[in-house]
């Protein structure tokens, strides 16, 4: 049982409880985590779920796949370590993840 | 290849814009009346039977009165419960497939390598002389390049600069609205709003805001491309005054940025300072798509969803005594406004090899229309989906912007203007009241509103 945090782009913090095997749009849906959209329910279609890994975090998580980076290509915050939430399953290796929002989704 | 594509390869910069596409008018006056064109038929208006009488294979979603006769409802349900994948052979606009449920649009919208946008992302098409490009129907990687050389206009950074212009405006249309008798709303709010949105998007001469709403409604409503009432020649002498003021705009705007003046956040100042983009002029069928692509983008929609929620609110009183109750549901209510209205019905792809999609066979080349109409009335994804509840759970996840690459990029700027017309609304209104039944435009395309007589009644005062 471990924690996966995100930061908002003013800084405020939400820890929340790891759930394995789901999705970490749908743990921050799930836990009222302000600033992930969520449009189209996790099919990387839309781009709305967008969170930045903490660097030393994107070994854990993974890098973007093809159909997420072209949803990725379209947000103007994107950054070397954004991913769609929606894509990143969580595991209990991602105890102490940090993820951030970036100021809006698209 | 045709003379524009001619012309412009010859040497665009010699030969000006709007004299280049009457060349092309004159050009496909002289191909109709050798016959080498057939004039596309107008549409003419009949009563459209109730779908149980017909076979499935006789169904024809692409009537651009089904909307009018509200018949599009029992229409897509019957293909959604009995042929979700569904083949008309011979429409007015040839044979194409219906896509009707929320999955499988959802499908097609994302494999934008099975399903291309090109060359147009309507259901007909428009005169070969007139095939102006636009982002919107272009696959990768074209198509990111250029999207990304305009998307920041509407980019929730550029937004926030601009909320405050869009309350102070918004406040001042409302304000001067009748109290307590009837107006045309669409024409006093939904279109006065968009062509005021529209004129600072492009820093265009404000006093001349109604001609983009008019260039835009001729671009989007041809017969041939969408079933509408505009024909040929109407359209071609509509993109001649559109070419001569974009062009004039253009370079004004380039001899004010070379003296120094501050560069504004529109966007044509967006695309003159962007590599890809800064010689757009000298390709004058991109320039032009892309400029009647973002006035067209920001028209229809924001203008028939300010329309559709009063409509909406008017058919379901509980909801707005809701909203009243409880204006916080404001946000969550824009999307449901966006997902009960669909103010675009459809999308156009072109099938790149042959697909298995729901049990049928869709062929290499063949047009694949996917109903975002019918998709957002789907009760396979939506809990009943007729129904227009303000506080809906999950109202976001409506197909209504598209998904994947094409996704809408003014999604968040409409959501804006919504969201604020309707907190202004309820600052000054008890009652807003449709008199009457609206009229609809005449579109396969379109789910739109000619005319809504709307009366409003003020808030009691609080004293």
């Amino acid at each position: 049982m471990g924690s996966i945090t995100f930061i908002e782009h003013h800084g405020a913090e939400h820890a929340v409880e790891i759930e394995t095997g789901k999705s970490l749009m749908q743990i921050a849906m799930d836990n009222g985590v302000p600033g992930i959209d969520a449009d189209c329910g996790g099919e990387a279609a839309c781009g709305t779920c967008h969170v930045i890994v903490d660097g030393n975090w994107i070994s854990a998580t993974g890098k973007a796949g093809d159909e997420e980076l072209q949803m990725l290509d379209m947000t103007p915050d994107r950054a070397p370590t954004s991913r769609l939430a929606c894509q990143i399953i969580a595991t209990d290796a991602m105890d102490g993840l940090v993820a951030h929002l970036p100021e809006f989704q698209m | 290849m045709n003379i524009v594509n001619l012309v412009a390869e010859k040497g665009a910069a010699l030969v000006p814009m709007p004299t280049q596409i009457k060349a092309a008018h004159l050009l496909y006056k002289a191909k109709t009346k050798l016959g080498i064109y057939t004039e596309f038929p107008e549409f003419v208006e009949a009563p459209i039977p109730d779908v149980s009488t017909l076979a499935i294979e006789d169904i024809d979603v692409s009537n651009p009165f089904l909307y009018r006769q509200n018949r599009w409802e029992s229409y897509f349900k019957r293909l959604r419960d009995e042929c979700p994948v569904h083949y008309q052979k011979n429409s007015a606009f040839g044979p194409f497939w219906s896509v009707t449920r929320y999955e499988d649009i959802l499908f097609v919208d994302k494999n934008h390598k099975l399903f291309s946008s090109e060359p147009f992302i309507v259901i007909g098409k428009a005169p070969d002389e007139l095939a102006v490009e636009m982002f919107i129907a272009m696959d990768p990687p074209k198509h990111d390049v250029q999207r990304r050389a305009v998307q920041g206009v509407v980019a929730p950074k550029n937004l926030k600069e601009m909320e405050g212009l869009i309350r102070e405006r918004t406040r001042d249309v409302l304000d001067k609205l009748p109290l307590d008798a009837p107006f045309n709303w669409v024409e006093d709010v939904s279109i006065e709003l968009t062509s005021r949105m529209l004129a600072t998007l492009l820093d265009f001469p404000y006093e001349n805001r109604r001609k983009l709403v008019y260039w835009s409604d001729l671009a989007g409503g041809g017969a041939e491309s969408t079933g509408g009432l505009n024909d040929s020649d109407e359209l071609f002498r509509g993109m001649v005054d559109m070419s001569r003021h974009f062009s004039r705009l253009w370079h004004e705007k380039k001899a004010r940025a070379a003296a120094g003046e501050e560069p504004g956040f529109d966007l044509i100042t967006l695309l003159q300072s962007n590599d890809d983009t800064r010689d757009l002029i000298n390709r004058p069928l991109e320039f032009l798509g892309n400029l009647a692509l973002l006035i067209v983008g920001g028209n229809d929609t924001t203008r028939n969803s300010m329309t559709g929620g009063v409509f909406a609110l008017n058919r379901f009183p509980d909801e707005f005594t809701k909203l009243k109750s409880d204006p916080s549901l404001i946000t969550n209510m824009v999307s449901e406004i966006i997902r009960w209205q669909t103010p675009l019905a459809h999308m156009r792809r072109v099938a790149t090899q042959d697909v298995e999609l729901n049990g049928q066979t869709i062929k290499k080349g063949d047009k694949v229309v996917m109903w975002y109409a019918s998709g957002n009335r789907d009760e396979r994804a939506i809990d009943q989906p007729e129904q227009f509840i303000i506080d809906r759970k999950n109202a976001r996840n409506h197909l209504s912007f598209g998904f994947g690459v094409h996704r809408c990029m003014g999604n968040r700027l409409a959501e804006l203007q919504l969201r604020i017309l309707w907190e202004e609304l309820l600052a000054r209104f008890d009652k807003i009241e449709v008199i009457g039944e609206p009229e609809y435009v005449q579109s396969n395309f379109v789910r739109g509103y000619s005319k809504m007589m709307v009366q409003l009644s003020a808030k009691p005062s609080e004293a």
